[in-house]
């Protein structure tokens, strides 16, 4: 029996110079051959046995191979022996480290920081934490880490820039421009070219100190330092114990002020203490205790 | 008269059911052949809402997407003469299409030719109690047909409404929802005897199969080689089997007259087998290949060789000319359509409006029949091939198919019968159950 697509089934052979055959096998299917060609196209059954049970087998085959503790640990080890193979193959070797942008005192820190032996596969680097570590410390202000081909590790480094020392009671600390700790400083002397912060929370205005400093140019040879007061103002300190006491706002324009009554009347040179700024729209001159008994003679001189 | 009616609705129900899979097998029981064609349901009439036929005749419904045909095993005349031979070849052709379509089926709607079935005309009238004719009145029309005394051993294996009349207006294919005072019905019921039926369901189920319908072959064939016009004005279809020769007339697209003659292509061969002394098998190739009705003087000049496989140097080589086959067949054919005639004389088929004649089927095939035809049956003869179905293969395009075309298009649509209503609500329980029932509907 054929599908009628395929042409007539079954004809007769009756042709006279046939040879006579034997009885013909009846094509009708078996009872079960049936039975099976029925369940083999129930969608079911069809998908259980093209996926649900090559699936099954392979899981099965799986499982029970993975159950034996050996197998696994035979699996593992050949896949680190691979991995390993790869990871040492020369192309993925590094073999030296290179500094770049680092002053010497500081590379020989980022060395002793990171402390690998040459050769390493690049694998076994982890950058991101070796560039964690290296942007941890105060001096450096960026870090990039990278292998460059030919097997080089190069690490390129900002470093930050000291721009004031700041005094707390405890030691001398070089920041830069933004109050980061850049160092600790042993002797004042060492960086006599930077001006000296002081008082808590001067780390946090340095550029304001900064425009101070530079504005106080006509001063400069007699400038200690700056103080910051309660956190919220800068007091100008001089030689000979002389303070301008600058206000809050626009510290400046004040200090220009005093600038230009010191040009104008020698005001610093004259026996007086303390400059207070802190209201522009009054300064007010604190004297020595002879200047205020020399003005107050002076002043009942002219009365009478 | 209950159980056949619950079983024709099981297997209604089972109809539903394989609509609802999409897929169903036609099964033709044939007595020279087994064919088989797997339908598949999902073409776009199947989900059209509205009433009435579509497009093609309701045939874009569905698709034949698998067919095969195999040599019939233990059938004679159009009946299962051994069971296991015939269940060997239905799995065979069940198979075969199962294998073509690639998918399973589960229910099949058969036919069969013999059974020597029986027409009855009946009819029945009640008064209406509502003003327009419900499906219930229907219902309760049907059954107030007096049923004839069909015989023992007879099974009813159609019962189908084929006139309404209300009061005085007759002709009604469809009284619902029309006013009227008395409201009565002729169906037309064909009895069949019980246990080839049974045979056959038996047959079926032992192949793992469900049955979702069975219909009498000659309806089926009529219902596929009959065109519209032909069912509309009335007519009649001769299907020409291996073992039966099946007869239906229809009228107005109902049949109304059923009836098959014992006797198909099967008898032509085995005169020859007898006539030239040569075996079946050869006997049904000399048929196919050289049979006719009419001989000519070039047929005496024409030798055939016929053989015999008897390893007789002398019988094998024997010869016969055309003329001598002709002069064999042709009595045989002579006598199926006198045979037919008298038939359709008994149903007064001279009594119809047009009396188209159509013959198809296998037997149908012998050249010159057409000629010889007219001579028996009368003039408006014509050899008649079945409907093309969507997807059908060529093979199975001919005239041997025209009862599987036709079941193609009963298990698509099939009219409705007796048992497609509901019995009528007589017993006082029931009605006030309905009502209940009614009385939540309405209130919920």
């Amino acid at each position: 029996m054929q599908p009628l697509s395929l042409g007539p089934a079954s004809a007769p052979t009756p042709h006279p110079e046939a040879p006579a055959r034997g009885p013909r096998r009846d094509p009708a299917p078996s009872r079960l051959t049936y039975r099976v060609h029925r369940m083999w196209l129930t969608p079911l059954y069809r998908a259980l046995l093209r996926v649900g049970l090559p699936t099954f087998v392979i899981l099965t085959a799986a499982g029970w191979f993975l159950s034996d503790p050996a197998n696994r640990l035979a699996i593992s080890d050949k896949v680190a022996e691979i991995r390993r193979s790869v990871e040492t193959r020369p192309e993925f070797m590094v073999k030296l480290m290179a500094v770049d942008g680092a002053s010497p005192v500081v590379d020989a820190a980022i060395r002793a920081l990171l402390p690998v032996e040459f050769p390493v596969s690049s694998f076994d680097l982890d950058l991101p934490a070796m560039q964690a570590k290296v942007a941890a410390l105060d001096v450096i202000a960026a870090v990039d880490i990278v292998i460059r081909p030919g097997g080089v590790m190069a690490v390129r480094v900002t470093e930050r820039q000291p721009v004031a020392v700041w005094r707390t009671r405890e030691a001398l600390e070089l920041i830069d421009a933004t109050g980061h700790r850049v160092a600790s400083l042993a002797d004042r002397a060492a960086r006599s070219d930077l001006p000296v912060v002081a008082g808590r929370g001067a780390d946090q205005s340095v550029p304001e100190a900064l425009a101070l400093i530079r504005a106080a140019t006509p001063l400069a040879d007699r400038i200690r330092g700056l103080v910051r007061v309660s956190e919220r103002r800068w007091d100008m300190v001089l030689d000979h114990g002389q303070r301008i006491l600058l206000p809050e706002a626009d510290p400046v324009a004040a200090l220009e002020q005093v600038l230009a009554l010191d040009q104008a009347q020698d005001l610093m040179s004259r026996n007086v203490t303390h400059v207070d700024m802190r209201n522009p729209l009054r300064p007010t001159l604190r004297l020595a205790p002879p200047a205020v008994a020399e003005l107050r003679r002076i002043r009942s001189l002219s009365l009478e | 008269m209950t159980e056949l009616y619950q079983q024709q609705r099981a297997m209604r129900a089972m109809r539903r059911a394989a609509m609802q899979r999409g897929v169903i097998a036609i099964l033709d029981i044939g007595t020279s052949k087994i064919g088989c064609l797997v339908l598949r349901f999902d073409g776009p009439e199947q989900f059209r809402d509205a009433d009435g036929v579509g497009s093609l005749a309701g045939q874009s419904a569905f698709r034949v997407i698998g067919a095969a045909t195999t040599r019939s095993r233990g059938v004679r005349f159009g009946e299962i003469d051994a069971m296991q031979e015939t269940e060997r070849a239905i799995r065979t052709a069940v198979q075969g299409a199962q294998k073509m379509a690639n998918t399973r089926v589960d229910h099949v709607v058969a036919t069969f030719s013999g059974a020597s079935p029986r027409s009855y005309g009946l009819a029945g009238s009640i008064e209406l109690s509502g003003a327009a004719v419900s499906e219930d009145d229907i219902a309760r029309v049907l059954a107030a047909c007096e049923m004839p005394p069909i015989g023992e051993g007879r099974e009813v294996l159609h019962a189908q409404p084929v006139n309404f009349a209300l009061d005085h207006r007759s002709g009604l294919s469809d009284p619902r929802g029309q006013i009227g005072n008395r409201l009565s019905v002729d169906m037309h019921v064909l009895t069949v005897d019980s246990n080839v039926v049974r045979n056959v369901v038996y047959c079926i189920k032992r192949c793992d199969l469900e049955v979702a319908g069975i219909a009498s072959s000659a309806y089926a064939a009529g219902i596929s080689a009959l065109v519209e016009d032909e069912q509309e004005l009335g007519a009649a279809c001769i299907d020409m089997g291996g073992g039966a020769t099946g007869l239906s007339i229809f009228i107005k697209k109902h049949m109304i007259y059923a009836d098959s003659v014992r006797l198909g292509g099967d008898h032509v061969t085995s005169d020859i087998s007898k006539g030239l002394q040569v075996p079946w098998a050869i006997a049904e190739r000399i048929k196919t290949f050289y049979g006719g009705v009419y001989a000519t003087g070039m047929d005496d000049r024409e030798r055939i060789e016929i053989g015999g496989q008897s390893g007789d140097w002398e019988k094998d080589r024997r010869t016969v000319s055309r003329s001598e086959l002709i002069g064999i067949m042709r009595p045989r054919v002579e006598e199926i359509l006198e045979e037919v005639r008298d038939r359709l004389d008994a149903a007064g088929f001279d009594h119809l409006p047009s009396q188209q004649i159509v013959l198809t089927g296998g037997a149908s095939q012998i050249p010159g029949l057409d000629g010889l035809a007219p001579k028996i049956l009368g003039q408006q003869v014509r050899i008649g091939r079945p409907l093309r179905v969507q997807g059908l293969p060529q093979a199975t395009t001919g005239a041997a198919f025209a009862s599987g075309v036709g079941l193609c298009l009963f298990a698509a649509h099939p009219q409705d019968e007796w048992w497609d209503f509901d019995i009528p609500a007589t017993s006082y329980p029931a009605r006030s159950l309905r009502w209940a029932m009614k009385w939540f509907k309405d209130n919920w």
